[in-house]
């Protein structure tokens, strides 16, 4: 059983170096080679998903060693996979969501040229974020991370031909780099305060250390999850990475890569656990985060950025949940699983939108399509109820429970936290339900484009709807099966550990408060754009919605705090090599030139000068080595 | 008595006297690699006496060929019969060290003089005279240059076949130069593979008054230098009453057992010992090339035919330096203190001197003439280790180092304008455009001139400078790196001229070989990367072969 753990990781790596060396001969068929190696993941994970339900509790871990990886002295490093409960809900999650989109793919990109090198980029993804959250260490964690940064970069930019496309991809690889080079620092400290960085040794002797090194780790830690999970300050990335393909949107940027944030948090539980200052600064920057990206949802006009917006925000409620310590965890992950379904879904819809809509992106330019695509309607409306937490439904279930974890935190920040949590709530169901009046009701305000091709909305091809389907249900059931006698809870309990919260409000009432804030927002958004007709072209807006239109500024944040002081310095830097670092290599090489111009002078060609040089060299050798013992 | 009655008196007295002296006992076995090659050398002669011209070009290369695998899996032999290592004796009654350095240094020779050989054979490179393929070597030596002789000579299709002798000659003589254990040995081995040498310095076809003018030079500053080393060899002689270096090294550890009455005045005068100790290395640094004693180095690399200078700073370099290397630990060591501060100067002088000289060269052969004095200066802070591992590393670099040589000569014998071999740098400019893989593999030798890892130069010039930092030579040490820096940057120059430069209208071209040029190329390249990839091998072959025997 342990060793197909590893192929686990080897069958979509296998697809990706078949489709990207290939060649042309793959053209015709790459897309399935590659849905059905990542439908083959999916199936392995199956098998060991039912394999450790079969056993008890507590030894459902696995371990599978594949080789020595880097062995030197007191430094080591394997390439070994461990597979406990934690690691098998991501697996199921991306190898089931993964296949989903690769067979949504095969409609959305059949008239892409280069779909061949598409699929491969997703087995590539697939197998670097398997390696993620299946590595037992964090040196073999950070390749994964690194892998599907990669991913995420080729994929964002994959219609590299759009200068748009291609600057976004820079834009997230540089963001995360940002991230990464937290969790390589976080990694070294690791190993020069544990010795070691494998999971199992560094988690049990986390409360050995001091609680200086601990925040340091957790710190840098959460500087790693802030930029793979686009949190505040590194969210900067996220909306532009939009720019991808709908599939890699729904795949990379909303269900899976994006929570690896969460999954390095909760996986390191126990550092964070004994380290407060750095479990403060997780609460704060999930709480500053959901209400930014909630905010931003509200103004966006384009489709897939106000989705974007709202995933930034969803993380946000799930790294809140995760720096709530062993009273969050769970339903971090919990509202992690069941986002992946409703937001993938929702993501998938919007690719549909745009597939009827001539990859039109613009919502004030869509209306009515209800009619068109009832498929497409239906499921990416039960997605919608989903995400507001409509009871019942999938996040219902979830995020009730991380707005109870942040009461439960208890005095003031409790309050302050879980009062953050239930205006998310309300944002949420403003900016979605603003989402789908525009999208699906109204009248239909699309025109002819600037060439004359008028959009004939129509219904996507069933490879599209298929998956959209599935997802839905996932959707509308997940959350509910979970919570069924607390399945969720007693089946990640024994890796993250529980407790229950000191709640100043009964779960009750936090519920309660939940509906009234979503009718609230509901009711807020109808008003807006249900009941009059909406504009076309954007009106001007108050300050805050210019603003949330321009990201929050955070462009021109980073622009003025970052980038214009890192040119002052770069500059001073390039001053000081030309002037000071050129001139003394310059110096030198010139001086050596020299002596050298002058000493080649002595070899003259002439016997005797040889002669007498060798004539004084013994001289010199004799008297030296006479000198020698006399001193 | 009658006048025959004293003649027979004579005759009879003379008759008796050979009994008293004893047969020597001669190791035949040990000594074959040196027998092998002289006897293939005489053989080589009677062939250039009896053999017809036009059969004479075969016959000679298939004997020099023969000769030198032979003595080479005759060393083999040895060192599999543990010849190198528990069985390290001194034969040939004292004169003749068979020990692990001799060996490792005689298989190295043998190899470096096979693959020498590939090159002098070659015949396609040079274009046809009067119907006739000719090699690197003029028509006929002893014809002036430009005279009616010479012309008529090369009409006739003559060549100097006596080559292949000469080198196995010179072979011989360095064969035996490592292993002398005596310095009256030394000196005969020295003489043995510098006359040789001598006379293949004045055999180049082309600029034959270069040529000419470089074999004298050598010639005269070899007999000053043989003058040194001789007159040394005479002071130690009177200090230790001995030319035996295991005498000597008990004379100078204290342990005297006999005292010649003759020399009773003079043993165990250090002044004799010091000064005569400084005289004999004088003549090895000589032929190390070691400043200030390189001065010949780059006229002769110049003027002798490139096969010739391929073979010559490959091969001398690697006998020399082993005959330093058994002078320093087996004679001297008990002087160690007086001569290391010495040879840390000369190292010192040494290093900087090739490398910065080499920094303004125009010509590729006195270009790598410089690097080889450079080289020699780095291999001299290997010696200075005064440590076992200062040994191994030495035998190692000069293995890496000879093939690196011999391969960069054999490049520049392919590059070829109307005037031969064009070896002004300017030359070269855009070569890697007109000829990528030439420019390719020459790069790779610079490379490993220039220590770049992945490349025997690498491997080398760590153990070199690895060994010289355990053995307290830090400081030396560091100079040896900045030389590198400052030779690095005339090695990369000639890449970045042969692959970033335009190409010249007026180029030369390069020919195409022989299988005999190319597959000494393709050794040279490929031991360069063996050693430079997987040197761990070798390194081991060295350090089990780095003991001497006394």
């Amino acid at each position: 059983m342990e060793n197909l753990i590893g192929l686990l990781v080897a069958v979509p790596l296998l697809g990706a170096a078949l489709l990207l060396c290939g060649g042309r001969r793959l053209d015709g068929k790459g897309h399935y080679i590659g849905t059905v190696l990542a439908a083959g993941s999916f199936a392995i994970g199956a098998v060991l998903f039912a394999d450790m339900l079969g056993r008890g509790e507590h030894d459902r871990a696995m371990h599978s060693k594949v080789f020595s990886w880097i062995p030197v002295g007191g430094f080591r490093a394997d390439v070994a996979f461990q597979l406990d409960q934690l690691s098998m809900t991501f697996v199921l999650l991306i190898t089931g969501v993964g296949t989903l989109i690769h067979i949504y793919s095969i409609g959305y990109m059949e008239h892409d040229e280069r779909r061949r090198r598409f699929f491969g980029y997703l087995n590539l993804f697939l197998a670097a974020m398997l390696l993620l959250v299946l590595a037992d260490n964090y040196l073999l964690l950070y390749v994964g991370w690194e892998g599907v940064g990669l991913a995420s970069y080729l994929l964002i930019g994959f219609w590299q031909h759009k200068p748009s496309a291609a600057t976004a991809a820079k834009k997230a690889f540089i963001v995360n780099r940002v991230g990464d080079v937290g969790l390589s620092i976080a990694i070294m400290l690791m190993f020069t305060t544990f010795g070691t960085f494998t999971f199992a040794p560094v988690l049990t002797n986390a409360d050995h250390a001091s609680e200086g090194k601990l925040t340091a780790i957790g710190l840098m830690l959460l500087l790693a999850a802030c930029g793979k999970s686009a949190q505040v300050p590194l969210q900067s990335w996220l909306g532009d990475a939009m720019e991808g393909p709908t599939p890699v949107s729904a795949l990379i940027h909303a269900a899976t890569m994006v929570t690896a944030g969460v999954y390095l948090i909760t996986r390191s539980g126990a550092i964070f656990n004994a380290a407060p200052d750095a479990q403060a600064a997780v609460v704060a920057v999930g709480a500053v985060t959901l209400l930014f990206g909630a905010i931003v949802g509200c103004a966006k006009d384009d489709i897939k950025k106000a989705l974007a917006g709202s995933t930034m925000s969803q993380i946000g409620y799930m790294i809140l949940a995760a720096g709530l310590g062993p009273i969050g965890y769970v339903f971090a992950i919990m509202h992690l699983v069941t986002h992946g379904f409703f937001k993938a879904g929702l993501f998938l819809g919007a690719g549909s939108v745009m597939h009827a809509m001539n990859d039109e992106v613009d919502m004030r330019k869509y209306g009515g399509l209800r009619k068109y695509m009832p498929v497409t309607f239906i499921t990416f409306g039960l997605g919608y109820l989903a995400i507001i937490g409509f009871p019942g439904l999938s996040g219902f279930w979830s995020k009730d429970k991380i707005i109870e974890a942040a009461f439960a935190k208890g005095g003031t920040e409790g309050w302050i936290l879980g009062g953050a949590a239930l205006l998310g709530a309300a944002i949420t169901a403003y900016y979605m339900t603003r989402v789908m009046l525009l999208t699906f009701f109204g009248e239909k305000r699309w025109a002819p484009d600037e060439k004359g091709h008028e959009p004939h909305p129509h219904e996507s091809p069933s490879s599209m709807t298929i998956p959209m389907i599935v997802l839905a249900v996932g959707s509308v059931f997940a959350g509910g099966l979970f919570s069924v006698n607390d399945a969720f809870l007693k089946w990640l309990e024994p890796v993250t550990g529980h407790s229950h919260g000191d709640s100043p409000l009964s779960a009750a009432a936090v519920t309660a408060g939940t509906m009234v804030v979503l009718v609230i927002g509901v009711a807020l958004a109808w008003a807006q754009y249900g009941r009059r007709p909406v504009p076309r072209t954007a009106p001007r807006g108050s300050l805050l919605t210019r603003a949330a239109r321009r990201d929050l500024l955070q462009d021109d944040f980073n622009h003025v705090a970052l980038v214009k002081p890192g040119q002052y310095l770069t500059r001073g830097l390039v001053y000081v090599d030309h002037k000071l670092v050129d001139g003394v290599v310059n110096g030198t090489a010139a001086s050596v030139g020299g002596l050298s111009g002058r000493l080649r002078k002595l070899q003259n060609g002439y016997a005797r000068t040889y002669a007498v040089s060798m004539f004084g060299g013994t001289a010199v050798l004799i008297a030296a080595t006479l000198l020698m013992r006399a001193v | 008595m009658t006048h025959a009655a004293t003649v027979h008196s004579l005759w009879t007295t003379a008759a008796a006297a050979p009994d008293k002296i004893p047969s020597p006992d001669i190791e035949y076995g040990q000594l074959s690699p040196t027998l092998i090659v002289l006897g293939a050398a005489i053989v080589g002669v009677l062939i250039e006496a009896f053999l017809p011209r036009r059969q004479r070009y075969v016959a000679q290369l298939f004997v020099s060929v023969v000769a030198l695998a032979a003595a080479f899996a005759a060393v083999i032999g040895l060192a599999a019969g543990d010849y190198g290592t528990s069985k390290a004796r001194v034969a040939a009654m004292g004169a003749i060290a068979v020990d692990g350095p001799a060996l490792f240094l005689q298989g190295t020779i043998l190899l470096v003089a096979l693959v020498a050989v590939f090159t002098f054979a070659e015949r396609r490179l040079d274009p046809v005279v009067h119907g006739n393929r000719v090699d690197s070597f003029a028509a006929q030596a002893a014809a002036v240059p430009g005279g009616d002789a010479e012309k008529a000579a090369v009409k006739a299709g003559f060549t100097t076949t006596e080559v292949f002798p000469l080198v196995l000659f010179a072979v011989g003589g360095m064969l035996v130069f490592p292993s002398a254990n005596d310095l009256l040995t030394l000196f005969v081995a020295l003489e043995v593979f510098s006359l040789p040498l001598y006379i293949l310095c004045a055999l180049a076809r082309r600029q034959r008054a270069l040529s000419q003018e470089a074999a004298v030079k050598y010639f005269l500053l070899g007999a000053f230098s043989s003058a040194f080393l001789l007159f040394g060899i005479a002071l130690l002689y009177g200090y230790a009453g001995t030319v035996s270096y295991s005498g000597i090294a008990d004379v100078v550890d204290g342990q005297v057992r006999n005292v010649t009455p003759a020399l009773a005045g003079t043993m165990g005068n250090d002044a004799l010992l010091l000064i005569g100790g400084a005289m004999v290395l004088m003549g090895l640094l000589f032929k190390i090339g070691a400043v200030p004693f390189h001065m010949w180095t780059p006229d002769v690399y110049q003027g002798a035919p490139t096969p010739v200078t391929g073979f010559m700073a490959a091969a001398t370099k690697v006998a020399a330096f082993g005959a330093l290397l058994r002078l320093l630990y087996v004679v001297l060591p008990g002087l160690r203190w007086d001569w290391r501060p010495v040879m840390w100067g000369v190292a010192i002088v040494t290093m900087l001197g090739g490398a910065i000289v080499a920094v303004t060269q125009t010509d590729v052969k006195r270009l790598l003439a410089y690097s080889s004095i450079a080289h020699a200066g780095f291999i001299l802070a290997g010696v200075i280790a005064t440590t076992p591992e200062g040994i191994s590393s030495v035998l190692f670099y000069l293995a890496a180092y000879s093939f690196v040589t011999l391969g960069a000569f054999a490049v520049v014998t392919l590059v070829r304008d109307a005037g031969g071999e064009a070896t002004h740098l300017s030359k070269w400019a855009g070569l890697g455009r007109r000829s990528p893989l030439v420019a390719a593999v020459f790069a790779v030798f610079l490379l490993a001139f220039a220590g770049i890892p992945l490349t025997s130069g690498f491997a080398g010039k760590f153990a070199v400078f690895k060994a010289a930092a355990d053995g307290g030579a830090g400081a030396l040490v560091v100079i040896g790196v900045i030389s590198s820096a400052v030779a690095a940057f005339f090695y990369i120059r000639v890449i970045v001229l042969m692959f970033f430069s335009e190409p010249r209208t007026d180029g030369p071209s390069v020919a195409v070989p022989s299988p005999l040029t190319s597959s000494a190329i393709a050794i040279g390249v490929a031991v360069t990367l063996v050693l430079g990839v997987a040197p761990q091998y070798f390194l081991d072959l060295a350090s089990q072969a780095g003991v001497f025997v006394r």
